[in-house]
């Protein structure tokens, strides 16, 4: 399978993205999934469009994309972590 | 351990604001007068809360975590702000929707990967309500810095 290219992205591209990035590293590890997980800007998804397969955002998303788009807030409030934790991985696996 | 200045002047206790604007102006000011963050730094983080939300509901207390680019940082800090009154916040990722607000953690952080553990912890602090609750209901501003100190493992 290829390796699936995951944005994970922020309004900075530098706070809340860097605590999904890593959670998003250990839902991998523990699944052994390899993937290629880039930390971005929101406004820096555009460049990627071609490559990525999914994308991870805890800011919103209004630009439609080829790839699915998942929500992470509950990566910082705990609140529907678990779904959210199994929509990642369903996609991860496909 | 975190790198990260913090003391009892970033703590705003039982501040009195009418808007959300005038919350984040008085925090972003306070840091820019400890020479911690630029002057560009007040409008940029005003201007991107209205851009990229950051209220987050918990299961308890709302918090906001605004922020900015670290090109407007001198020096790693974070300020908190316990309200008096609930101030709304847009909730982060979502459309047109608001959040009251009663504890905001202004982060001036610079570039990524420095402030992992930091984050995680403060993460950590939303998910328990019992640590927002003291926030609130604390008077001493020596004892909530000990607290987060200690919480966010930083010095």
């Amino acid at each position: 399978m290829k390796k699936k290219q995951v944005l994970v992205a922020c309004g900075a591209g530098i706070a809340t993205s860097t605590i999904v990035n890593k959670e998003i590293e250990e839902i991998c590890k523990e699944n052994n999934i390899e993937c290629d997980i880039v930390q971005i800007k929101i406004t820096e998804v555009g460049s990627y469009v071609d490559t990525a397969d999914l994308l991870i955002s805890t800011t919103i998303v209004q630009t439609e994309y080829p790839f699915p788009v998942i929500n992470a807030r509950a990566f910082l409030t705990g609140i529907g972590l678990d779904e959210v934790k199994k929509e990642i991985l369903e996609q991860l696996k496909k | 351990m975190c790198e990260i200045y913090f003391d009892e002047s970033l703590i705003l206790k039982d501040i009195d604001v009418n808007s959300r604007e005038e919350l984040l102006r008085t925090m972003a000011t306070n840091l820019f007068r400890k020479g911690l963050v630029k002057e560009s730094f007040i409008e940029a983080v005003i201007e991107r809360e209205k851009n990229f939300a950051t209220g987050l509901p918990t299961s308890s207390i709302s918090v906001a975590i605004p922020h900015t680019d670290s090109e407007h940082v001198n020096k790693k800090a974070i300020s908190v702000a316990i309200l008096k009154e609930p101030v709304n916040f847009g909730v982060m990722g979502e459309i047109n929707v608001e959040t009251p607000v009663q504890i905001v953690f202004m982060l001036a952080i610079d570039k990524k990967d420095s402030h992992l553990v930091l984050l995680q912890k403060l993460m950590e602090i939303f998910q328990n309500a019992e640590e927002l609750q003291f926030l609130i209901l604390e008077e001493n501003k020596t004892n909530i810095k000990k607290r987060l100190t200690n919480h966010l493992q930083i010095r």
